[in-house]
C-alpha cells in the first residue's frame, strides 16, 4: 500500500532551468499545508468505512450521521433499487465496455431514458454517464461560434467548463438578477442563437432562481433556455420535477439537465428535451459518444429509483419539515445562514473564514456530524460555508441531535 | 465617441475599484498593478457593459489585460 496519498506535498528543490509544471499549485499546496498544520483533520481526504444508511456511516473510525451527502431522498439503500442493481449485474454483467453510439447502449439504458420521459413529461431523454458531462456535452455542442451563452455567475463548474469547451461568445450576469439578464440578452447582435444557463437551486447557498421571470425574460428575448435541476430533482415542484415546475415553466424551458448523483442514489446524468431535432446530439455530442456508457447495474438503479420518485410525496413532505427545522434551528442558535428562509433541501452555513470553518467542520466530525466544507474558489463572494444537505430520511430526533451538535461546536470554536 | 471620451468615461468608472490608488497608465494591468480578482473583474466590466450598453463577453475580456487595451476594445464596440 502506498503512503503517498497520506501525506502532504512537499515544495520542490528546483534543480537548474528545468521549470517545474507544478508550480502553479504552490499557492493551494501552501494553503492545505497551514490549514493541517493549525490541527484540524484533513477536511478533504475523509474516508467513510462502512456505509450503514443513507444517513450513517463510519466516518473515520466513528459513527457519524451524514449531513452533506445530496442523497436528499435516500434513494441509495432502498430494497428495489438494490434488488434491481443486484438483478442487472447478474444478468448484464459488471460493464458495458464501450460508448452509448456502439455497443454501450443495452435494454437498461433504453428503459432509464423512458423512465426519465416519463418522469419529466418529454418527448426525449439522453443518459450520460456523468452530470458534469451532461452540462459539458450540451453546452458545448448546442452553442457554437457565433452564438451567444447567457449564464449565472454563480454557475456550477460543470456549466463554466462546457463554455470553455465550446466556441460561442460567454456572457455572465450577477446571480439571480433578472434586469442584468435581461440587459445583456438585449445586447446581444441580431440574428445571433443565444441559449440562457439557469440553474434550480444554486448548490453553495442553497438558494433558488427566479425561474418565472428569468424563463419569461429569456423567452421574450428569443433566447432558448437551460435549465440545472441537479439540486431539486425528486424534491421540489408537485411530481418533484424541479423548480421548473414549481414555477410553472415546464412548457417554456428548452433543456433541463439532472444527475443522477443526487435525490436518485447513484451515478449518471442527463438531458430532457421536446426538441424535434434533439436526437441528433447523440450523434454529435462528444462527451456523449467519446466516453463508456454507464454499467447497466447503474442504470437499472437509476430507472428504478426515478420510478419511485414520481410518487414520493410523503418523503418529499418530510425532506421540507427537515429542511425548515433545521433553518430555524440554527437561525435560533445564531449561526449566519445563506439563505433568510429555507428554500431548498441545502442549508448553508457561513463561517467567518477558512481557518473557523475548517475548525467548526473537525469539531462536528469529532461530534459524529459530516458535513461539507466548502471553500474558494467554488463558493460566491470567497465565502466559507458548512453545506449541509438534508435527507428525506432524516428523522425528527436526528434532526434535533445535529442542532446539539452544532450548538456545542459552535461554542467550542467560538462562532456562537 | 472619441477614444479621449471612452478613456475619460472608464477613468471615473475605474476609481472605486482602484483600492490602492495606483497611477493608472496606458500599460497598467488590471490583473498585476490593479490586483483585480476575478469578482472585482466580474464587478467592473459590468458597470462598463451598462455604462457604453455593450457586451465585453468572456471571450473578449481574455484578450484585454492593460487599461490601454480596454479602451481601445470599448472604442471599438461602441463605434461598430
Amino acid at each position: 500500500m502506498s503512503e503517498g496519498i497520506m501525506q502532504a506535498d512537499q515544495l520542490p528543490e528546483l534543480t537548474g532551468n528545468t521549470p517545474d509544471l507544478f508550480s502553479k499549485f504552490d499557492d493551494t499546496i501552501k494553503l492545505r499545508e497551514n490549514l493541517l498544520a493549525s490541527g484540524v483533520e484533513d477536511p478533504f481526504s475523509l474516508v467513510m468505512e462502512k456505509v450503514l444508511s443513507p444517513t450513517r456511516a463510519i466516518c473515520n473510525g466513528r459513527d457519524t450521521i451524514l449531513l452533506g451527502t445530496y442523497n436528499y431522498m435516500g434513494m441509495t439503500f432502498d430494497p428495489d433499487v438494490i434488488d434491481a442493481g443486484q438483478r442487472a449485474l447478474a444478468d448484464f454483467g459488471s460493464g458495458t465496455t464501450g460508448s452509448r453510439v456502439l455497443n454501450g447502449t443495452y435494454q437498461g439504458h433504453r428503459e432509464c431514458e423512458d423512465a426519465l420521459r416519463e418522469f419529466y413529461g418529454m418527448e426525449h431523454a439522453m443518459v450520460f454517464s456523468t452530470g458534469y458531462q451532461a452540462n459539458l456535452g450540451i453546452i458545448s455542442t448546442i452553442a457554437g461560434k457565433g452564438d451567444y451563452v447567457v449564464l449565472d455567475i454563480d454557475s456550477h463548474a460543470s456549466i463554466w467548463d462546457g463554455c470553455a469547451m465550446g466556441n460561442a461568445e460567454i456572457v455572465p450576469f450577477k446571480h439571480n438578477d433578472i434586469v442584468a439578464m435581461e440587459k445583456r440578452l438585449k445586447r446581444i447582435p441580431e440574428g445571433a442563437g443565444k441559449l440562457v444557463v439557469l440553474e434550480g437551486v444554486y448548490s453553495m447557498l442553497g438558494d433558488v432562481a427566479p425561474l418565472k421571470e428569468m424563463v419569461k425574460v429569456a423567452k421574450d428575448n428569443g433566447a432558448m433556455v437551460l435549465v440545472d435541476e441537479a439540486h431539486s430533482m425528486g424534491f421540489i415542484g408537485e411530481n418533484g420535477r424541479g423548480v421548473v415546475e414549481a414555477a410553472g415553466v415546464m412548457d417554456d424551458v428548452d433543456f433541463i439537465i439532472g444527475t443522477f448523483s443526487k435525490s436518485v442514489g447513484t451515478v449518471g446524468g442527463f438531458c430532457v428535451s421536446n426538441h424535434p431535432k434533439f436526437e441528433i446530439m447523440r450523434l454529435v455530442c462528444r462527451p456523449y459518444v467519446f466516453t463508456a456508457s454507464l454499467p447497466p447495474s447503474v442504470v437499472a438503479t437509476a430507472a428504478t429509483s426515478i420510478r419511485k420518485l414520481m410518487t414520493a410525496r410523503d418523503k418529499r413532505e418530510h425532506l421540507w419539515k427537515n429542511s425548515r427545522r433545521l433553518h430555524s434551528g440554527l437561525t435560533e442558535l445564531g449561526f449566519k445562514l445563506g439563505t433568510d428562509e429555507p428554500q431548498s433541501a441545502i442549508v448553508a452555513v457561513i463561517m467567518p473564514d477558512l481557518e473557523k470553518g475548517a475548525a467548526m467542520w473537525s469539531a462536528l466530525l469529532t461530534e459524529g456530524l459530516y458535513v461539507n466544507l466548502a471553500r474558494p474558489p467554488a463558493t460566491p463572494a470567497n465565502m466559507t460555508l458548512l453545506r449541509c444537505s438534508l435527507c428525506a430520511l432524516h428523522s425528527d430526533e436526528e434532526v434535533e441531535t445535529i442542532l446539539g451538535m452544532f450548538e456545542r461546536a459552535g461554542k467550542m470554536v467560538g462562532i456562537i | 465617441m472619441d477614444r479621449a471620451e471612452v478613456d475619460t468615461r472608464i477613468r471615473s468608472i475605474i476609481e472605486p475599484f482602484n483600492k490602492k490608488g495606483v497611477a493608472i497608465t496606458e500599460d497598467t494591468t488590471f490583473a498585476g498593478d490593479l490586483e483585480f480578482d476575478s469578482l472585482t473583474v466580474m464587478d467592473f466590466v459590468a458597470e462598463i457593459e451598462d455604462e457604453f450598453d455593450v457586451i465585453i463577453s468572456m471571450n473578449q475580456q481574455a484578450e484585454i489585460e492593460k487599461y490601454g487595451q480596454l479602451v481601445d476594445a470599448v472604442h471599438d464596440l461602441v463605434s461598430s
